[in-house]
């Protein structure tokens, strides 16, 4: 690129007279001011207020547990493959129901978990989904793998984030 | 020779050769799910029709044989139109199984079915149900829902196992593999059937669900179930063996391997048993030591002995390259010709096919490695002999479970001063041993071994040690290997302390003041190369992919 396509620091040689004087400048900012001033709030008063977000929103992965309080999960180890940080990690058994295998272990480590939702897209039983949880904090490496006790969800927890999946995938 | 066009390439072939198999010759992939290379032509599945110049339709390449100035077209529209139909009607009933099926990223099914089909089907209806879960055989699952009827399996238990167990009963969409009434696929090569199958119908039930293919390495290397040696790959996620899969080589297996083979020699590797780090019997109990501690220990006690008080064991189950430095170990540390290696033969083992009597991978290299007596020295029995007449006081013991075969043998050896033994994992032997020195199993280290006819095959490390390092010593890496890190638990396998029986002897050499100077075991072998006739001009470039027959060695085949 040429240096000609850039375009030139505005210098005090280039401004206006009325520029130059300074003070209609610092009235026109003092105005935005008021005028912002009684304008609706954006600010969340996080933590005493929540942010809650919307169905479509990439929070945390989970696993969706059926009403039965099964997993979901045939233990397919798509998720795992497609996972650019390598941040899941699967082992199947079999099991005498009739999809016949499921995951005996399931970790997601949220160190390395980039909410892609790479995971949700691929599933074949829309049995890991992105939640709305968004609260992670740890103090050790081993609090953030997060084993089948902390990912397991109950399928009626999740009804925006099931129908945003019915609605739009 | 007379000459066939395929897609426009003039290739040469031999006269009765099929159109695929002249294909096959030249590198030009025909699709197909029924033929196989030694299995005899069915051509049901109708996968590989081609358009022939001037016959009126299209035919299969599998049952047609190649004539002089034959035109095939594999890419025309017609042929793709067929394939492309074809496959249309093997998803009709096939069912959307891949997430839970076994045989999902190794399957024909699925690779045809990007390669070679529009990726839809107009099939609205219910598809045809026959059942899953039917365990067919001790090693085999049948999923009859998968099944494409590709009769693969019927035909090798016919023709290569010569144990018919298979057949197809009923007819049309509700065709339905089933064994014999009263049968079970229980034939000794059953599980070949699971690597023939091109789709997910019959999957490995010792294998099932362990783990997904894409997840795995695999390496090159040799079965250690008998003296036949078949080619193998191990495969292997998170530093652990989880199957065995038989490779292709003509000269010693074709593409079979007995179930023995497949499901029982590779579990010792991981097994709670396993022998980690230098142990030495301290108040009656094995207790670990390190590797220096353990060195000295084992010097200064056979310095005890007289050189005709120690007798050396080589091990059949050990590579060339251990052997023979047993055998320098023997012959030029303790000085000692009494040395031997113990044969395992078990007469009920061994059929016409694959399988041998002698049960171990190397006898034959172990021999020519120069593990025998001198001509003073004791062989076996004479050993076992002079054991018991209190001559030879302290006995050194490769890779070899000795007592396990012949528990009599207890009581000799209860006579011994010292008894060090190399073993991969806690037997019957080191309950009696002063010394025990971790031995690297075969999927731990680099070697050779010589099958009975006399072919030295390489064996490579699959399964890293604190030893072998996977990336330093270029070991196969999955994607897991590569990236993970000491914090994922996914990537913390299980690591022995464990070296070659040849690197042992060597440490152990020169703790008693004899250096040897060898870095690694192609060194070894380099060595051997020089110094004995069957192993002139090998080295491990030379053993290559298939390995090599050895010349001096004549062929029992």
């Amino acid at each position: 690129m040429s240096e000609k396509n850039i375009p030139a620091k505005k210098r005090i040689k280039d401004l206006n007279s009325l520029e130059k004087v300074y003070f209609p400048e610092i009235l026109k900012a003092l105005k935005l001011t008021l005028k912002t001033m009684f304008r609706p709030k954006f600010t969340m008063q996080y933590p005493e207020e929540k942010f809650i977000p919307t169905g479509s929103y990439r929070g945390r992965p989970i696993l969706v547990m059926e009403n039965n309080g099964e997993e979901r999960c045939v233990a397919c180890g798509l998720c795992a493959r497609v996972c650019p940080p390598l941040a899941i990690e699967v082992q199947a058994a079999e099991t005498e129901k009739e999809k016949e295998r499921y995951p005996v272990r399931f970790e997601i480590n949220m160190l390395r978990c980039i909410f892609c939702g790479f995971c949700e897209e691929v599933c074949p039983e829309e049995a890991i989904v992105m939640s709305k949880d968004y609260e992670l904090a740890f103090t050790k490496r081993e609090d953030a793998i997060y084993g089948k006790d902390k990912l397991l969800v109950p399928v009626n927890q999740l009804p925006d984030k099931i129908g945003f999946l019915r609605n739009y995938r | 020779m007379p000459k066939i066009n395929i897609d426009g390439k003039e290739i040469e072939f031999k006269q009765g050769q099929t159109i695929i198999e002249a294909a096959k010759d030249h590198g030009i992939e025909i699709a197909h799910f029924c033929w196989h290379p030694k299995l005899s032509v069915s051509g049901n599945c109708r996968m590989c029709l081609v358009e022939v110049e001037k016959m009126p339709k299209l035919v299969i390449a599998c049952a047609t044989t190649a004539a002089d100035g034959m035109v095939v077209h594999t890419q025309s529209s017609k042929s793709l139109a067929a394939r492309n139909a074809v496959m249309e009607f093997f998803l009709i009933n096939h069912p959307l199984d891949c997430p839970i099926c076994d045989e999902a990223g190794e399957c024909k099914l699925q690779d045809y079915t990007y390669k070679h089909s529009v990726g839809e089907s107009r099939f609205v209806e219910e598809k045809v149900k026959k059942g899953k879960r039917i365990q067919i055989g001790p090693y085999v699952m049948f999923d009859a829902d998968r099944c494409i009827m590709c009769s693969r399996c019927i035909r090798f238990c016919d023709e290569i196992a010569k144990d018919p167990e298979l057949t197809f009963t009923k007819r049309g969409d509700r065709v339905f593999l089933t064994t014999y009434p009263g049968e079970q696929l229980d034939n000794l090569y059953s599980m070949n059937v699971v690597d023939i199958c091109p789709v997910g119908a019959l999957t490995n039930s010792d294998f099932r669900f362990k783990s997904r293919v894409w997840e795995m390495s695999l390496i090159n290397s040799v079965c250690t179930g008998c003296a036949r040696g078949c080619n193998i790959e191990l495969w292997v996620r998170n530093n652990e063996v989880l199957r065995l899969v038989p490779k292709y080589n003509e000269d010693v297996n074709s593409y079979w391997m007995c179930d023995h083979g497949r499901v029982n020699t590779f579990k010792f590797i991981n097994a709670e048993d396993r022998v980690d780090g230098p142990h030495i019997r301290v108040e009656g109990n094995l207790t670990r030591v390190g590797w220096d501690e353990a060195y000295a220990e084992a010097a200064s006690r056979l310095k005890a002995f007289g050189k005709d008080e120690i007798a050396v064991l080589g091990s059949a189950f050990a590579t060339v390259e251990d052997n023979y430095i047993a055998s320098k170990f023997a012959k030029s540390v303790l000085g000692t010709g009494n040395l031997d290696f113990v044969r395992h033969i078990d007469p009920s083992f061994g059929d016409d096919i694959l399988r041998r009597n002698d049960i171990t991978p190397n006898s034959l290299g172990a021999e020519l490695a120069g593990v025998k007596p001198s001509k003073n020295g004791n062989d076996f029995n004479g050993i076992i002999k002079a054991i018991k007449e209190g001559k030879i006081k302290a006995l050194y013991i490769l890779e070899d479970d000795i007592i396990a075969e012949n528990s009599e043998l207890e009581n000799v050896f209860a006579k011994l001063d010292l008894l060090i033994a190399h073993a991969t994992n806690f037997n019957k032997t080191t309950v009696l041993a002063d010394i025990v020195f971790p031995a690297a199993t075969y999927a731990e280290k680099n070697g050779t071994f010589v099958n009975f006819n006399g072919r030295a095959q390489r064996i490579r490390p699959a399964v890293a040690t604190l030893d072998v390092d996977r990336a330093l010593e270029g070991m196969a890496m999955s994607r897991w290997d590569k990236f993970g890190t000491k914090f994922d638990r996914w990537a913390q396998g299980k690591h022995f302390d464990a070296r070659s029986s040849w690197k042992i002897l060597v440490g152990l050499a020169s703790a008693m003041g004899q250096k040897m100077k060898y870095g690694m075991a192609e060194e070894v072998l380099l060595d051997m190369a020089n110094n004995i006739d069957a192993f002139k001009g090998l080295d491990y470039d030379v053993l290559g992919e298939f390995g090599v027959q050895l010349k001096t060695v004549n062929s029992k085949s």
